[in-house]
């Protein structure tokens, strides 16, 4: 397969860039600017709040050059189906581009999704026309129920949000992989390059993340260390690994050792 | 008739007087030409509705923009 034709699609969008990123926890929204350019990602996530009347000054959306980037509105800090519905008709309201990231919260401590509330929501939103992309568990059922409730992609978690714990349960991603129809895009976890190679290697079409970033010490830097290691991953894929062996075989030809 | 009334904005009680639209408390507010979405009694009010939308007493209203997040 040649590697310059190896993009993706997502509702009528063709992608090049395998990795989505983040827009939280940046020191400064240059930070942000420079990072985001850093990864080559085509697409970030942005989070919906309160405007806060006491702080005036530029805002996301003017560090975000709307021609580069497609606008994945998130539900963060949603716990039920209802808010991340109105969270969604809000980010509509705000003139987002036709995705949008859902997440509904079922544990404030892991901030593990609640899966049955997800599928409830995408239900709600792909009925609404909204092109749904779920953060959901590593689980393959859920991933078939999301399918089902039209979702465009899934987005199962490596590791809790913002835990840099890497790739838990390769396996079941894997699974995943294997039994759904739709991308699977690894969402939560990636901590350094490694993980997204990991990632990229089992199959991942995309692997979405923010403070594997935000959080190095040099943001930049680590932007474009995932970006090679998205991009290495996903050719390490396509070439096909070889086999995993118990015992050595030599590289060096047996005959004509020297006696 | 007390010509002013409350309502709660981003759960902050605030005082408005009768007649106020969502268009003129946003400016009332400084926002100005800051893309703000507006959601008044868990209903989005769409932009074109705004001058139109006038507030009503204990209206909840959350004024909501992007921000950075994963």
């Amino acid at each position: 397969m040649s590697v310059k034709s190896d993009t993706w699609s997502l509702g009528g969008r063709t992608f090049q860039s395998r990795i989505i990123v983040g827009t939280g926890k940046y020191a400064s929204l240059d930070q942000t600017r420079a990072a985001l350019d850093a990864s080559g990602s085509e697409m970030v996530t942005v989070a919906l709040r309160r405007i806060d009347f006491s702080q005036p000054g530029p805002s996301l959306l003017d560090a975000i050059d709307r021609s580069k980037y497609v606008l994945l509105p998130n539900t963060a800090g949603c716990y039920t189906a209802e808010d991340a519905v109105r969270v969604c008709r809000l980010a509509r309201e705000l003139g987002m581009d036709e995705f949008v990231k859902l997440e509904v919260i079922g544990d404030p401590k892991t901030l593990f999704p609640d899966n049955a509330a997800t599928v409830d929501a995408a239900r709600q939103l792909v009925a609404e026309g909204f092109q749904v992309l779920p953060y959901c568990g590593d689980d393959l059922v859920t991933c078939k129920r999301l399918v089902d409730a039209g979702c465009l992609a899934v987005m199962p978690l490596a590791a809790p949000i913002g835990s840099g714990l890497g790739i838990r349960n390769p396996h079941n991603i894997r699974l995943i992989i294997e039994n759904v129809e739709v991308p699977v895009i690894v969402d939560a976890g990636v901590g350094t390059a490694s993980d997204a190679a990991v990632a990229m290697e089992l199959g991942c079409t995309a692997v979405l993340m923010n403070t594997g970033i935000a959080a190095a010490k040099d943001p930049v830097l680590m932007a474009h260390a995932m970006r090679e290691a998205v991009s290495a991953g996903r050719k390490a894929f396509l070439a096909g690994r070889m086999a995993r062996k118990a015992y050595a075989t030599a590289s060096s030809p047996l005959e004509g050792v020297i006696e | 008739m007390d010509d002013a009334f409350e309502i709660v904005v981003n759960g902050v009680a605030q005082k408005v007087t009768r007649g106020t639209t969502v268009a003129r408390l946003i400016s009332e507010l400084g926002l100005g030409d800051r893309r703000v979405a507006v959601e008044r009694n868990r209903e989005v009010i769409p932009r074109d509705r705004h001058a139109s939308c006038e507030l009503a007493p204990g209206d909840r209203l959350e004024l909501v923009t992007f921000v950075g997040g994963g």
